[in-house]
Protein backbone atom coordinates (compact mmCIF):
# COMPACT_ATOMS: atom_id res chain seq x y z
CA UNK A 1 0.00 0.00 0.00
CA UNK A 2 1.49 3.81 -0.77
CA UNK A 3 2.80 5.23 2.28
CA UNK A 4 1.23 8.66 2.43
CA UNK A 5 2.98 10.98 4.30
CA UNK A 6 -0.07 12.61 5.39
CA UNK A 7 -1.66 9.80 6.62
CA UNK A 8 1.89 8.63 8.65
CA UNK A 9 2.36 12.06 10.32
CA UNK A 10 -1.19 11.86 11.56
CA UNK A 11 -1.28 8.05 12.97
CA UNK A 12 1.97 8.74 14.62
CA UNK A 13 1.26 11.99 16.50
CA UNK A 14 -2.36 11.98 17.39
CA UNK A 15 -1.57 8.47 18.38
CA UNK A 16 1.24 10.18 21.00
CA UNK A 17 -1.32 13.12 21.96
CA UNK A 18 -4.28 10.62 22.88
CA UNK A 19 -1.42 8.71 24.67
CA UNK A 20 -0.58 11.74 26.54
CA UNK A 21 -3.90 12.82 26.97
CA UNK A 22 -4.40 9.26 28.64
CA UNK A 23 -2.07 9.43 30.68
CA UNK A 24 -2.66 12.90 32.13
CA UNK A 25 -6.77 12.15 32.48
CA UNK A 26 -5.88 8.75 34.74
CA UNK A 27 -2.69 10.17 36.59
CA UNK A 28 -4.63 13.00 37.22
CA UNK A 29 -8.04 12.37 37.74
CA UNK A 30 -6.87 10.15 40.51
CA UNK A 31 -4.25 12.70 42.48
CA UNK A 32 -4.83 16.17 41.54
CA UNK A 33 -2.04 18.49 43.25
CA UNK A 34 -0.10 19.52 39.84
CA UNK A 35 0.56 23.86 39.27
CA UNK A 36 -1.07 25.73 36.42
CA UNK A 37 1.91 25.65 34.49
CA UNK A 38 2.23 22.08 34.73
CA UNK A 39 -1.37 21.31 33.61
CA UNK A 40 -1.35 24.15 30.79
CA UNK A 41 2.19 22.39 29.70
CA UNK A 42 1.00 18.77 29.54
CA UNK A 43 -2.75 19.50 28.26
CA UNK A 44 -0.99 22.16 25.50
CA UNK A 45 1.36 19.38 23.88
CA UNK A 46 -1.02 16.45 23.93
CA UNK A 47 -3.23 18.73 22.33
CA UNK A 48 -1.11 20.06 19.83
CA UNK A 49 0.36 16.54 18.67
CA UNK A 50 -3.58 15.48 18.28
CA UNK A 51 -4.81 18.25 16.55
CA UNK A 52 -1.49 18.27 14.25
CA UNK A 53 -2.27 14.45 13.72
CA UNK A 54 -5.80 15.44 12.64
CA UNK A 55 -5.32 18.61 10.63
CA UNK A 56 -2.39 16.39 8.79
CA UNK A 57 -4.99 13.52 7.87
CA UNK A 58 -7.49 16.01 6.36
CA UNK A 59 -4.27 16.82 3.67
CA UNK A 60 -4.96 13.04 2.30
CA UNK A 61 -8.13 14.63 1.37
CA UNK A 62 -9.46 14.77 -1.99
CA UNK A 63 -12.12 17.39 -0.71
CA UNK A 64 -11.10 18.31 3.04
CA UNK A 65 -13.68 21.26 3.09
CA UNK A 66 -16.37 18.77 3.20
CA UNK A 67 -14.27 16.66 6.30
CA UNK A 68 -17.20 17.37 8.58
CA UNK A 69 -19.79 15.15 6.52
CA UNK A 70 -16.99 12.51 7.92
CA UNK A 71 -18.77 12.81 11.54
CA UNK A 72 -21.82 11.36 9.90
CA UNK A 73 -21.74 7.61 9.65
CA UNK A 74 -20.53 6.57 12.88
CA UNK A 75 -22.97 3.92 12.95
CA UNK A 76 -21.08 1.80 10.64
CA UNK A 77 -17.71 3.44 9.58
CA UNK A 78 -14.95 2.79 11.75
CA UNK A 79 -13.18 6.14 9.97
CA UNK A 80 -16.63 8.17 10.79
CA UNK A 81 -16.31 7.23 14.47
CA UNK A 82 -12.50 7.80 14.87
CA UNK A 83 -13.46 11.25 13.57
CA UNK A 84 -16.44 11.40 16.01
CA UNK A 85 -14.09 10.33 19.01
CA UNK A 86 -11.47 12.55 18.38
CA UNK A 87 -13.69 15.76 18.84
CA UNK A 88 -15.86 14.17 21.49
CA UNK A 89 -11.97 13.05 23.36
CA UNK A 90 -11.15 16.99 22.82
CA UNK A 91 -14.01 18.48 23.86
CA UNK A 92 -14.11 16.72 27.13
CA UNK A 93 -10.30 16.84 27.77
CA UNK A 94 -10.64 20.61 26.83
CA UNK A 95 -13.20 21.24 29.32
CA UNK A 96 -11.37 19.39 31.68
CA UNK A 97 -8.21 21.45 31.31
CA UNK A 98 -10.78 24.68 30.96
CA UNK A 99 -12.10 24.01 34.42
CA UNK A 100 -9.04 23.24 36.26
CA UNK A 101 -6.78 25.98 35.15
CA UNK A 102 -9.17 28.89 34.72
CA UNK A 103 -11.61 28.11 37.86
CA UNK A 104 -9.30 26.34 39.70
CA UNK A 105 -11.95 23.24 39.62
CA UNK A 106 -10.69 19.89 38.69
CA UNK A 107 -13.01 17.38 37.99
CA UNK A 108 -11.65 14.49 38.33
CA UNK A 109 -14.62 12.11 36.93
CA UNK A 110 -13.69 14.18 33.41
CA UNK A 111 -10.23 13.33 33.73
CA UNK A 112 -11.30 9.97 33.72
CA UNK A 113 -13.91 10.19 30.93
CA UNK A 114 -11.89 11.68 28.67
CA UNK A 115 -9.14 9.21 29.42
CA UNK A 116 -11.44 6.46 28.17
CA UNK A 117 -12.62 8.38 25.58
CA UNK A 118 -8.78 8.77 24.41
CA UNK A 119 -8.34 5.40 24.72
CA UNK A 120 -11.13 4.58 22.16
CA UNK A 121 -10.08 7.09 19.95
CA UNK A 122 -6.82 5.60 19.16
CA UNK A 123 -8.64 1.78 18.98
CA UNK A 124 -10.73 3.29 16.38
CA UNK A 125 -7.88 4.31 14.45
CA UNK A 126 -6.14 1.04 14.44
CA UNK A 127 -9.65 0.00 13.60
CA UNK A 128 -9.56 1.62 10.14
CA UNK A 129 -6.96 -0.73 9.18
CA UNK A 130 -7.75 -3.37 11.01
CA UNK A 131 -11.32 -3.37 8.95
CA UNK A 132 -10.17 -4.14 5.57
CA UNK A 133 -10.34 -7.86 4.84
CA UNK A 134 -8.66 -7.29 1.54
CA UNK A 135 -5.30 -6.00 3.18
CA UNK A 136 -4.75 -9.57 5.11
CA UNK A 137 -1.89 -7.72 7.08
CA UNK A 138 -3.73 -5.42 8.67
CA UNK A 139 -6.92 -7.62 9.02
CA UNK A 140 -6.00 -8.90 12.27
CA UNK A 141 -6.89 -8.65 16.37
CA UNK A 142 -3.67 -7.13 17.19
CA UNK A 143 -3.49 -4.33 14.45
CA UNK A 144 -5.84 -2.28 16.89
CA UNK A 145 -3.99 -3.47 20.08
CA UNK A 146 -0.41 -2.28 18.48
CA UNK A 147 -1.96 1.24 18.02
CA UNK A 148 -2.89 1.12 21.46
CA UNK A 149 0.10 0.08 22.81
CA UNK A 150 2.27 2.44 20.78
CA UNK A 151 0.29 5.54 21.76
CA UNK A 152 0.70 4.50 25.30
CA UNK A 153 3.90 4.17 24.59
CA UNK A 154 4.47 7.79 23.21
CA UNK A 155 2.34 9.15 25.58
CA UNK A 156 3.98 7.57 28.34
CA UNK A 157 7.38 8.83 27.39
CA UNK A 158 6.12 12.32 26.99
CA UNK A 159 5.27 12.38 30.01
CA UNK A 160 8.17 11.53 31.87
CA UNK A 161 9.94 14.08 29.84
CA UNK A 162 7.55 16.96 30.87
CA UNK A 163 7.52 16.00 34.43
CA UNK A 164 11.13 15.68 33.87
CA UNK A 165 11.70 19.70 32.54
CA UNK A 166 9.39 20.39 35.53
CA UNK A 167 10.58 19.00 38.32
CA UNK A 168 14.28 18.38 37.06
CA UNK A 169 14.04 14.38 37.77
CA UNK A 170 12.30 11.90 36.15
CA UNK A 171 11.86 9.57 39.29
CA UNK A 172 12.55 6.13 39.07
CA UNK A 173 8.84 4.95 38.97
CA UNK A 174 7.83 7.37 36.08
CA UNK A 175 11.00 5.92 34.32
CA UNK A 176 9.86 2.44 34.75
CA UNK A 177 6.58 2.92 33.64
CA UNK A 178 8.03 4.00 30.57
CA UNK A 179 10.13 1.60 30.04
CA UNK A 180 7.67 -1.03 30.56
CA UNK A 181 4.89 0.61 28.18
CA UNK A 182 7.77 0.76 25.47
CA UNK A 183 9.19 -2.80 25.75
CA UNK A 184 5.52 -4.25 25.93
CA UNK A 185 4.86 -1.94 22.67
CA UNK A 186 7.64 -3.10 20.93
CA UNK A 187 7.30 -6.35 21.90
CA UNK A 188 3.75 -7.16 20.75
CA UNK A 189 4.60 -5.44 17.01
CA UNK A 190 7.65 -7.80 16.54
CA UNK A 191 4.84 -10.76 17.53
CA UNK A 192 2.91 -9.04 14.81
CA UNK A 193 5.95 -8.27 12.48
CA UNK A 194 6.45 -12.42 12.87
CA UNK A 195 3.20 -13.71 11.89
CA UNK A 196 2.39 -11.63 9.45
CA UNK A 197 5.31 -12.75 7.55
CA UNK A 198 3.85 -16.24 8.24
CA UNK A 199 0.40 -15.26 6.47
CA UNK A 200 -0.81 -17.78 3.20
CA UNK A 201 -3.06 -15.15 0.95
CA UNK A 202 -6.30 -15.50 1.15
CA UNK A 203 -6.71 -14.74 -2.30
CA UNK A 204 -4.69 -16.10 -5.66
CA UNK A 205 -4.60 -14.64 -9.47
CA UNK A 206 -6.41 -18.46 -9.56
CA UNK A 207 -10.06 -17.68 -7.18
CA UNK A 208 -9.75 -13.91 -8.15
CA UNK A 209 -10.53 -14.89 -11.78
CA UNK A 210 -11.66 -18.08 -11.10
CA UNK A 211 -9.79 -20.01 -13.78
CA UNK A 212 -7.96 -21.69 -11.22
CA UNK A 213 -10.44 -24.55 -12.01
CA UNK A 214 -8.53 -24.69 -15.27
CA UNK A 215 -4.81 -24.35 -14.05
CA UNK A 216 -2.26 -22.25 -12.84
CA UNK A 217 -2.72 -18.62 -14.08
CA UNK A 218 -0.85 -15.59 -14.32
CA UNK A 219 -1.09 -12.69 -15.97
CA UNK A 220 -0.42 -12.27 -19.79
CA UNK A 221 -1.26 -8.63 -20.75
CA UNK A 222 -2.05 -5.54 -18.55
CA UNK A 223 -5.33 -3.70 -19.48
CA UNK A 224 -3.75 -0.70 -20.39
CA UNK A 225 0.79 -0.03 -20.84
CA UNK A 226 1.00 2.95 -18.11
CA UNK A 227 -0.23 3.03 -14.85
CA UNK A 228 -3.31 3.52 -12.98
CA UNK A 229 -5.20 4.67 -9.55
CA UNK A 230 -4.97 1.40 -8.56
CA UNK A 231 -1.50 0.51 -8.95
CA UNK A 232 -0.22 3.70 -7.74
CA UNK A 233 -2.59 3.30 -4.17
CA UNK A 234 -2.13 -0.40 -4.03
CA UNK A 235 0.90 -1.73 -5.57
CA UNK A 236 3.78 -0.04 -3.57
CA UNK A 237 5.23 -2.52 -2.47
CA UNK A 238 9.08 -2.90 -0.14
CA UNK A 239 11.42 -5.42 -0.88
CA UNK A 240 12.07 -8.12 1.55
CA UNK A 241 15.61 -6.97 2.39
CA UNK A 242 15.01 -3.45 2.73
CA UNK A 243 11.45 -4.22 4.78
CA UNK A 244 14.22 -5.92 7.33
CA UNK A 245 16.67 -3.26 7.37
CA UNK A 246 13.90 -0.77 8.26
CA UNK A 247 12.44 -2.77 10.87
CA UNK A 248 15.52 -2.75 12.83
CA UNK A 249 16.15 0.83 12.01
CA UNK A 250 12.33 1.14 13.56
CA UNK A 251 12.76 -0.71 16.76
CA UNK A 252 16.52 1.00 17.52
CA UNK A 253 15.23 4.39 17.29
CA UNK A 254 11.66 3.55 18.87
CA UNK A 255 12.64 1.02 21.51
CA UNK A 256 16.68 0.53 21.95
CA UNK A 257 17.67 4.07 21.73
CA UNK A 258 15.01 5.81 23.86
CA UNK A 259 15.07 2.93 26.76
CA UNK A 260 19.09 3.30 26.66
CA UNK A 261 18.47 7.82 27.05
CA UNK A 262 15.71 6.99 30.08
CA UNK A 263 18.25 5.21 31.86
CA UNK A 264 21.19 7.63 31.36
CA UNK A 265 18.84 10.40 32.60
CA UNK A 266 17.39 8.62 35.61
CA UNK A 267 20.62 9.19 37.98
CA UNK A 268 21.54 12.52 36.86
CA UNK A 269 18.93 15.34 38.01
CA UNK A 270 18.25 18.00 35.77
CA UNK A 271 18.89 16.57 32.71
CA UNK A 272 16.02 16.49 30.88
CA UNK A 273 17.63 17.01 27.67
CA UNK A 274 18.38 13.10 27.58
CA UNK A 275 14.31 12.88 27.74
CA UNK A 276 14.10 15.14 25.01
CA UNK A 277 16.59 13.43 22.32
CA UNK A 278 14.58 10.32 24.22
CA UNK A 279 11.29 11.53 22.48
CA UNK A 280 12.68 12.40 19.63
CA UNK A 281 14.43 9.21 18.69
CA UNK A 282 11.11 7.70 19.75
CA UNK A 283 9.28 9.39 17.21
CA UNK A 284 11.49 8.94 14.36
CA UNK A 285 11.55 5.27 15.07
CA UNK A 286 7.66 5.62 15.27
CA UNK A 287 7.46 6.97 11.66
CA UNK A 288 9.92 4.58 10.24
CA UNK A 289 7.51 2.15 11.61
CA UNK A 290 4.30 3.61 10.36
CA UNK A 291 5.95 4.11 6.87
CA UNK A 292 6.41 0.24 6.79
CA UNK A 293 2.72 -0.69 8.42
CA UNK A 294 1.46 0.63 4.56
CA UNK A 295 4.69 -0.46 2.41
CA UNK A 296 4.29 -3.64 3.61
CA UNK A 297 0.88 -4.39 3.26
CA UNK A 298 -0.17 -6.19 0.19
CA UNK A 299 -3.77 -5.71 -1.24
CA UNK A 300 -6.33 -8.57 -3.09
CA UNK A 301 -6.32 -6.59 -5.64
CA UNK A 302 -2.66 -6.67 -7.14
CA UNK A 303 -3.69 -10.55 -7.93
CA UNK A 304 -5.19 -9.25 -10.65
CA UNK A 305 -2.21 -7.64 -11.79
CA UNK A 306 0.65 -10.54 -11.33
CA UNK B 1 -26.34 6.29 4.84
CA UNK B 2 -23.37 3.41 4.52
CA UNK B 3 -25.48 0.72 6.12
CA UNK B 4 -26.27 -2.07 3.56
CA UNK B 5 -29.88 -3.13 2.96
CA UNK B 6 -30.45 -6.25 4.23
CA UNK B 7 -31.92 -7.51 1.34
CA UNK B 8 -33.09 -5.54 -2.47
CA UNK B 9 -35.98 -6.20 -4.11
CA UNK B 10 -33.89 -7.17 -7.56
CA UNK B 11 -30.50 -7.53 -7.93
CA UNK B 12 -29.45 -6.15 -11.20
CA UNK B 13 -26.09 -7.17 -12.73
CA UNK B 14 -23.91 -8.38 -15.48
CA UNK B 15 -22.58 -11.88 -16.03
CA UNK B 16 -19.37 -11.88 -18.27
CA UNK B 17 -18.81 -15.01 -20.83
CA UNK B 18 -15.00 -15.11 -20.46
CA UNK B 19 -15.60 -18.47 -23.56
CA UNK B 20 -16.30 -15.29 -25.87
CA UNK B 21 -14.69 -12.34 -24.70
CA UNK B 22 -12.25 -11.67 -27.32
CA UNK B 23 -10.23 -8.96 -25.86
CA UNK B 24 -11.08 -6.10 -28.05
CA UNK B 25 -11.84 -3.90 -25.34
CA UNK B 26 -14.46 -1.81 -27.03
CA UNK B 27 -16.60 -2.09 -23.75
CA UNK B 28 -13.58 0.01 -21.96
CA UNK B 29 -13.87 2.37 -24.79
CA UNK B 30 -17.51 3.06 -24.57
CA UNK B 31 -18.05 2.70 -20.74
CA UNK B 32 -15.68 5.72 -20.93
CA UNK B 33 -17.13 8.01 -23.27
CA UNK B 34 -20.64 7.52 -22.08
CA UNK B 35 -19.96 7.81 -18.26
CA UNK B 36 -17.49 10.69 -18.81
CA UNK B 37 -20.36 12.46 -20.02
CA UNK B 38 -23.31 10.75 -18.06
CA UNK B 39 -23.34 10.60 -14.67
CA UNK B 40 -21.76 12.69 -12.04
CA UNK B 41 -17.73 14.07 -12.46
CA UNK B 42 -16.40 13.20 -16.04
CA UNK B 43 -13.70 10.15 -16.37
CA UNK B 44 -10.54 12.67 -16.52
CA UNK B 45 -7.00 11.73 -17.90
CA UNK B 46 -3.71 12.93 -17.03
CA UNK B 47 -1.33 13.66 -19.32
CA UNK B 48 -2.98 11.91 -22.08
CA UNK B 49 -0.20 12.76 -24.81
CA UNK B 50 2.84 12.61 -21.81
CA UNK B 51 5.35 10.32 -20.66
CA UNK B 52 3.28 8.82 -18.56
CA UNK B 53 -0.31 8.87 -19.09
CA UNK B 54 -3.01 7.85 -16.08
CA UNK B 55 -6.77 8.28 -16.45
CA UNK B 56 -9.61 6.83 -14.88
CA UNK B 57 -11.64 3.96 -16.18
CA UNK B 58 -14.84 2.05 -14.80
CA UNK B 59 -14.04 -1.29 -16.69
CA UNK B 60 -10.96 -2.39 -17.72
CA UNK B 61 -9.66 -6.05 -20.02
CA UNK B 62 -7.15 -7.96 -18.23
CA UNK B 63 -5.89 -10.45 -20.21
CA UNK B 64 -4.19 -13.94 -18.25
CA UNK B 65 -2.56 -16.76 -19.56
CA UNK B 66 -3.83 -20.18 -18.14
CA UNK B 67 -1.98 -23.75 -17.91
CA UNK B 68 -3.91 -26.76 -17.62
CA UNK B 69 -1.90 -29.75 -16.25
CA UNK B 70 -2.01 -31.11 -19.19
CA UNK B 71 -2.28 -29.62 -22.66
CA UNK B 72 -1.71 -25.93 -24.04
CA UNK B 73 -1.77 -22.94 -22.38
CA UNK B 74 -4.91 -20.80 -23.07
CA UNK B 75 -5.23 -17.03 -23.18
CA UNK B 76 -8.33 -15.62 -21.35
CA UNK B 77 -9.78 -11.78 -21.82
CA UNK B 78 -11.13 -11.00 -18.64
CA UNK B 79 -12.85 -7.64 -17.97
CA UNK B 80 -13.77 -6.30 -14.88
CA UNK B 81 -15.65 -3.75 -13.67
CA UNK B 82 -17.92 -2.78 -10.00
CA UNK B 83 -19.61 -6.66 -9.36
CA UNK B 84 -22.09 -4.49 -6.79
CA UNK B 85 -21.73 -7.27 -4.26
CA UNK B 86 -24.42 -8.18 -1.99
CA UNK B 87 -22.20 -7.76 1.11
CA UNK B 88 -20.06 -4.43 -0.36
CA UNK B 89 -17.16 -3.72 2.11
CA UNK B 90 -16.71 -0.33 0.24
CA UNK B 91 -19.88 0.65 1.42
CA UNK B 92 -20.17 0.32 5.33
CA UNK B 93 -16.21 1.74 5.28
CA UNK B 94 -17.40 5.25 3.57
CA UNK B 95 -17.15 7.98 6.41
CA UNK B 96 -19.97 10.32 5.00
CA UNK B 97 -22.66 8.56 3.29
CA UNK B 98 -21.45 9.12 -0.21
CA UNK B 99 -21.40 5.55 -0.93
CA UNK B 100 -24.60 3.29 -0.64
CA UNK B 101 -26.54 0.43 -2.02
CA UNK B 102 -29.94 0.92 -3.50
CA UNK B 103 -32.74 -1.47 -1.57
CA UNK B 104 -34.92 -1.81 -4.95
CA UNK B 105 -32.20 -2.81 -7.41
CA UNK B 106 -29.18 -3.20 -5.50
CA UNK B 107 -26.96 -0.92 -7.59
CA UNK B 108 -23.47 0.56 -5.44
CA UNK B 109 -23.66 3.62 -6.29
CA UNK B 110 -21.43 7.73 -4.84
CA UNK B 111 -23.23 10.29 -4.32
CA UNK B 112 -20.46 12.36 -5.06
CA UNK B 113 -21.01 16.04 -3.79
CA UNK B 114 -20.57 13.86 -0.09
CA UNK B 115 -17.23 12.38 -1.27
CA UNK B 116 -14.52 13.60 0.79
CA UNK B 117 -12.04 11.52 -1.71
CA UNK B 118 -10.61 9.34 1.42
CA UNK B 119 -9.81 6.64 -0.66
CA UNK B 120 -11.03 4.08 2.41
CA UNK B 121 -13.57 2.52 -0.03
CA UNK B 122 -11.50 2.20 -2.78
CA UNK B 123 -8.72 -0.26 -0.42
CA UNK B 124 -12.03 -2.08 0.92
CA UNK B 125 -12.86 -3.23 -2.70
CA UNK B 126 -11.16 -6.47 -3.20
CA UNK B 127 -11.60 -6.29 -7.22
CA UNK B 128 -9.80 -2.56 -7.91
CA UNK B 129 -13.54 -1.45 -9.12
CA UNK B 130 -13.14 2.13 -7.60
CA UNK B 131 -10.86 4.68 -9.14
CA UNK B 132 -10.57 8.62 -7.60
CA UNK B 133 -10.46 10.69 -10.12
CA UNK B 134 -7.15 12.68 -10.63
CA UNK B 135 -9.00 15.81 -11.50
CA UNK B 136 -12.32 15.99 -9.85
CA UNK B 137 -10.79 14.00 -6.82
CA UNK B 138 -14.12 12.17 -6.10
CA UNK B 139 -14.60 8.37 -6.02
CA UNK B 140 -15.92 7.36 -9.48
CA UNK B 141 -17.16 3.36 -10.08
CA UNK B 142 -19.17 1.53 -12.24
CA UNK B 143 -23.35 2.50 -11.80
CA UNK B 144 -24.16 0.28 -14.17
CA UNK B 145 -25.48 2.68 -16.77
CA UNK B 146 -27.93 3.91 -13.94
CA UNK B 147 -28.85 6.57 -16.41
CA UNK B 148 -29.82 4.90 -19.49
CA UNK B 149 -30.99 1.35 -17.90
CA UNK B 150 -34.29 3.78 -16.56
CA UNK B 151 -34.17 6.55 -19.31
CA UNK B 152 -37.30 6.60 -21.35
CA UNK B 153 -35.55 9.26 -23.77
CA UNK B 154 -33.75 6.53 -25.61
CA UNK B 155 -34.51 3.72 -27.58
CA UNK B 156 -35.35 0.48 -25.61
CA UNK B 157 -32.56 -1.74 -26.95
CA UNK B 158 -30.52 1.18 -25.45
CA UNK B 159 -31.30 0.72 -22.24
CA UNK B 160 -29.08 -1.79 -20.89
CA UNK B 161 -25.14 -0.59 -19.98
CA UNK B 162 -23.73 0.74 -22.39
CA UNK B 163 -20.75 -2.02 -22.22
CA UNK B 164 -23.34 -4.71 -22.79
CA UNK B 165 -24.83 -2.34 -25.86
CA UNK B 166 -20.89 -3.03 -27.45
CA UNK B 167 -19.74 -5.72 -26.88
CA UNK B 168 -19.68 -6.78 -30.47
CA UNK B 169 -18.59 -10.71 -29.20
CA UNK B 170 -21.63 -10.69 -26.88
CA UNK B 171 -19.85 -11.58 -23.93
CA UNK B 172 -21.40 -9.25 -22.22
CA UNK B 173 -25.24 -9.18 -20.08
CA UNK B 174 -27.29 -7.55 -18.22
CA UNK B 175 -30.26 -8.56 -16.37
CA UNK B 176 -31.75 -9.20 -12.98
CA UNK B 177 -30.01 -12.13 -11.09
CA UNK B 178 -32.36 -12.38 -8.37
CA UNK B 179 -34.90 -13.66 -10.72
CA UNK B 180 -34.55 -17.20 -11.18
CA UNK B 181 -36.07 -16.76 -14.37
CA UNK B 182 -34.09 -14.43 -16.11
CA UNK B 183 -32.19 -14.86 -19.24
CA UNK B 184 -29.33 -13.89 -16.88
CA UNK B 185 -30.19 -16.31 -14.00
CA UNK B 186 -30.61 -18.94 -16.80
CA UNK B 187 -27.30 -18.58 -17.92
CA UNK B 188 -25.07 -18.89 -14.95
CA UNK B 189 -27.19 -22.11 -14.22
CA UNK B 190 -26.35 -23.75 -17.39
CA UNK B 191 -22.93 -22.37 -17.71
CA UNK B 192 -21.81 -22.78 -13.86
CA UNK B 193 -21.14 -19.06 -13.48
CA UNK B 194 -19.13 -18.29 -10.38
CA UNK B 195 -17.94 -15.67 -8.31
CA UNK B 196 -14.58 -13.61 -8.34
CA UNK B 197 -12.56 -14.13 -4.73
CA UNK B 198 -15.77 -15.89 -2.98
CA UNK B 199 -13.31 -16.13 -0.02
CA UNK B 200 -13.56 -12.40 0.31
CA UNK B 201 -17.47 -12.76 1.55
CA UNK B 202 -18.53 -10.12 -0.32
CA UNK B 203 -21.09 -12.09 -2.19
CA UNK B 204 -20.94 -10.35 -5.48
CA UNK B 205 -24.34 -9.86 -7.71
CA UNK B 206 -22.17 -9.74 -10.93
CA UNK B 207 -21.19 -13.91 -12.39
CA UNK B 208 -18.65 -14.56 -14.55
CA UNK B 209 -19.40 -17.83 -16.96
CA UNK B 210 -16.03 -19.97 -17.16
CA UNK B 211 -14.51 -20.92 -20.78
CA UNK B 212 -15.59 -23.95 -22.07
CA UNK B 213 -13.19 -26.59 -22.34
CA UNK B 214 -10.58 -26.86 -25.72
CA UNK B 215 -10.44 -29.76 -27.27
CA UNK B 216 -8.20 -32.27 -25.49
CA UNK B 217 -6.96 -34.06 -28.75
CA UNK B 218 -4.15 -32.03 -30.07
CA UNK B 219 -1.30 -33.21 -28.66
CA UNK B 220 0.16 -33.75 -32.22
CA UNK B 221 0.85 -29.87 -33.33
CA UNK B 222 -0.29 -29.09 -36.58
CA UNK B 223 2.46 -28.34 -38.90
CA UNK B 224 0.77 -25.34 -40.07
CA UNK B 225 3.42 -23.95 -42.18
CA UNK B 226 3.35 -26.91 -44.87
CA UNK B 227 -0.86 -25.63 -44.86
CA UNK B 228 0.52 -22.19 -46.55
CA UNK B 229 2.72 -23.73 -48.94
CA UNK B 230 1.44 -22.91 -52.85
CA UNK B 231 0.70 -25.63 -54.62
CA UNK B 232 1.43 -25.22 -58.00
CA UNK B 233 -0.66 -26.12 -61.20
CA UNK B 234 -0.54 -26.69 -65.16
CA UNK B 235 3.30 -27.02 -66.52
CA UNK B 236 4.66 -25.75 -63.39
CA UNK B 237 3.04 -28.48 -61.06
CA UNK B 238 4.45 -31.15 -63.70
CA UNK B 239 7.80 -30.20 -63.28
CA UNK B 240 7.49 -29.39 -59.35
CA UNK B 241 6.41 -33.13 -59.53
CA UNK B 242 8.99 -34.55 -61.44
CA UNK B 243 11.44 -32.57 -60.11
CA UNK B 244 10.56 -33.98 -57.12
CA UNK B 245 10.58 -37.61 -58.38
CA UNK B 246 14.38 -36.97 -58.93
CA UNK B 247 15.73 -36.52 -56.29
S1 LIG C 1 -16.93 -4.74 -6.58
FE1 LIG C 1 -15.87 -3.39 -5.14
S2 LIG C 1 -16.79 -1.37 -5.47
FE2 LIG C 1 -18.19 -2.87 -6.37
S3 LIG C 1 -19.66 -3.34 -4.71
FE3 LIG C 1 -18.05 -4.90 -4.62
S4 LIG C 1 -16.61 -4.08 -3.12
FE4 LIG C 1 -17.90 -2.34 -3.76
S1 LIG D 1 -13.71 8.23 -1.10
FE1 LIG D 1 -15.79 9.10 -0.97
S2 LIG D 1 -17.16 7.36 -1.33
FE2 LIG D 1 -15.13 6.52 -0.83
S3 LIG D 1 -15.18 6.15 1.40
FE3 LIG D 1 -14.29 8.22 1.09
S4 LIG D 1 -16.08 9.59 1.21
FE4 LIG D 1 -16.91 7.53 0.89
Amino acid sequence: MHPAASVIFFTVFSGAGFGLLILMGFATGSNATPSTAFLVVHFGLAFAMAVAGLVSSTFHLGHPERAWRALTQWRSSWLSREGVLAVLTLAVAGLYALLWVFFDKPIGLLGWISAVLALVTVYATGMIYAQIKAVQLWNRTLTPICYLLFSLAGGGLLFLMLHALFFGSAGSLLSSVAMVLLVVAWAVKIFWWISGDRIVPLSTTESATGLGKIGKTRLFEQPHTGSNYLMNEMGHHIARKHATKLRWISVGLGAVLPIILILIALPAPADALWLVLAVISHMAGMLTERWLFFAEAKHAVMTFYT
Amino acid sequence: MTTLPETTDRKLGLVIDLDICVGCHACVVSCKEWNTGGYGAPLSDQQPYGDEPVGTFLNRVHTFEVKPENGPARVVHFPKSCLHCEDAPCVTVCPTGASFKRSDDGIVLVNESSCIGCGLCAWACPYGAREMDGAEKVMKKCTLCVDRIYNENIPEEDRVPSCVRTCPAKARHFGDLNDPQSDVSMMVADRGGFDLMPEQGTKPVNKYLPPRPKQEDLDEPVNLASLAEPKATGFLGWLDDALTRIG
